[in-house]
């Protein structure tokens, strides 16, 4: 199963677009945090306890979190492409994909972290103060 | 950092034409450097000695009344806290990557294996960093939590206007006290602090007490505090919000908990003098100027009849009678200075600043009296100074 997976994800091809979607991902999540906690503390007096934001974060988080990981790990196995012999870092196709896959490795690693450090607040805040 | 740098310049220079003086160095003549050459260096002492002025005063500078280094409350003292930790971390860490880099300079060719350093860029420069910001995030937002405050805390209302603070205390079960340019809060006791703005955006910052709030028309920003020690402090805007922006600073008082609630009792009762009925019987008033003592013989008007005469009631209120545009003068002669801690306050500053609020606060809001004689001026502070 594990092997299936792997072979799958080495077959879709990373590309610049592909590289995108981690710090995409981390923005949408960003901006859904940061609306959804305005828009309701807004709505309601500073010192309403804000349960449901915070459901709503825990929620938005794992969603986020995801697709992170699925292309992190796509990103992973095709970052193992074989077909060059190393350095890997000539102007040919198998470089190419595992330059790019490597890239959107790092960056499913960057948007992972933040996407968490960007809902931390939710688990101290108990209120709209 | 200017002001070490210019003097380090100064040092250098001194150092320079000392190169030609003739100098008696343990008996012998000869010039200075070379002098410094055989003793170990004068120029090396006065240089150090000129140097640890700008040190001394940069440390000065943390201290004393409007410093977020000499915390006098709870929020403040654990931002100076964290500052210190941070500080303490990068300078560490600052070390360690020095360090990397000189042995990575100096090690022998081919003794660093690439694997090594690639790993190395993992934890160094991945792991440990998201593991110390995860740890300081953690532990700098629970500190952002507003300090718990009760219904019955007392509340202060201070409203930011171009270029001083309005402020009113409103304690539960009693009316309220009107004061400016300075908030008094009782030591060991949670106050809620209302900040907002009728005129541009202000911010309301006491380093030593609590970060710093926005005033911000048509909103109320709320400040919670504790102060810890008793004191006198100082408070300053810092959002730019016009010409005098830089004078609108005020000051604060830390009082312990009796005294303060003594003073709010004082601070809403009239003193005998100003009731109405007396008030012609102001006269002489307590510092009374050369012009005046001329005129007391004669029948040179009252301070008091001066103030109402140039029409300073339109603007300020003194116990409750008067406009609103200009601070209230109730409680002046208790403030420690003049125009938002601008000047401070004695007859002399006060007169000068009621006949040409100019020419000591560039900008500000109150009309000049031009036709005003000096004397005038000083019947009108030693009014003011009076306990009303
Ligand atoms: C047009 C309104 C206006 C009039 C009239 C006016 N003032 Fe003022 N006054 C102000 C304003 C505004 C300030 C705040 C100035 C500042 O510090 O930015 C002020 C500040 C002061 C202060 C300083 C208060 C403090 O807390 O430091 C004194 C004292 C004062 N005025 C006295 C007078 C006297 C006396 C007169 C009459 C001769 C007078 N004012 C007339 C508007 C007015
Ligand atoms: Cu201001």
């Amino acid at each position: 199963m594990i092997g299936g997976l792997n072979r799958r994800a080495a077959r879709l091809k990373a590309t610049l677009w592909t590289l995108a979607v981690p710090p995409t991902v981390w923005a949408l999540h960003f901006l859904f945090c940061y609306v959804w906690a305005a828009v309701r503390c807004a709505k309601r007096g500073p010192t309403e306890t804000i349960g449901d934001i915070r459901i709503g974060i825990a929620v938005a988080t794992v969603v986020a979190l995801i697709p992170i990981v699925a292309s992190g790990y796509i990103a992973w196995a095709q970052s193992r492409t074989e077909g060059d012999p190393p350095p890997h870092n000539a102007s040919t196709g198998p470089d190419r994909l595992r330059f790019i896959a490597y890239a959107t490795l790092l960056l499913a690693g960057l948007s992972f972290v933040s996407v968490l450090f960007v809902a931390a607040p939710a688990l101290v805040f108990t209120d709209c103060r | 950092m200017r002001s070490s740098s210019s003097v380090l310049t100064a040092a250098a220079g001194a150092g320079k034409t000392n190169v030609r003086e003739q100098v008696e160095c343990n008996g012998d003549p000869m010039t200075s450097d070379e002098c410094a050459r055989r003793t170990g260096g004068p120029n090396l002492e006065r240089t150090l000695r000129l140097a640890a002025l700008p040190v001394t005063l940069l440390l000065s500078g943390c201290a004393g009344v409007q410093s977020a280094m000499s915390p006098f409350g709870v929020e403040a003292a654990a931002t100076a806290r964290l500052t210190w930790v941070m500080v303490a971390g990068a300078v560490l860490i600052s070390v360690a990557v020095a360090a990397l880099v000189v042995r990575a300079v100096r090690a022998p060719e081919g003794s660093l294996s690439h694997s090594g350093g690639m790993s190395l860029i993992l934890w160094a420069g991945a792991i440990g960093p998201t593991i110390i910001l995860f740890g300081l995030l953690i532990t700098a937002l629970p500190m952002m939590r507003q300090l718990p405050v009760a219904p019955n805390d007392l509340t202060i209302a201070v409203g930011g206007e171009q270029f001083w603070w309005r402020v009113q205390y409103r304690p539960t079960g009693a009316p309220p006290v009107e004061d400016a340019n300075l908030v008094r809060v009782p030591v060991g006791r949670t106050v809620r602090i209302l900040l907002t703005s009728p005129d541009v955006i202000h911010s309301f910052w006491v380093p030593g007490l609590a970060g710093k709030v926005d005033m911000i028309p048509g909103r109320t920003n709320t400040l919670v505090v504790r102060a810890t020690k008793a004191g006198t402090y100082r408070g300053q805007c810092t959002e730019f919000c016009g010409l005098a922006h830089a004078k609108m600073a005020f000051d604060v008082v830390a009082m312990e908990p009796r005294a303060f609630d003594a003073w709010l009792v004082q601070a809403r009762t009239p003193t005998r003098l100003s009731s109405p009925a007396q008030a012609g019987a102001l006269t002489p008033p307590l510092h009374p100027g050369p012009g005046l003592r001329r005129g007391t013989e004669g029948a040179a008007p009252s301070g008091q009849a001066l103030y109402t005469s140039y029409g300073c009631a339109g603007c300020h209120a003194i116990r409750g009678a008067g406009g609103r545009i200009g601070p209230d003068l109730t409680l002046l002669p208790q403030r420690r200075s003049l125009a938002a801690a601008t000047l401070p306050l004695n007859p002399a500053t006060l007169a000068a600043f009621i006949r040409n609020p100019q020419s000591v606060k560039a900008g500000v809001l109150m009309p000049r009296f031009a036709e005003m004689s000096d004397a005038e001026a000083r019947a009108i502070a030693a009014y003011l100074l009076e306990p009303k």
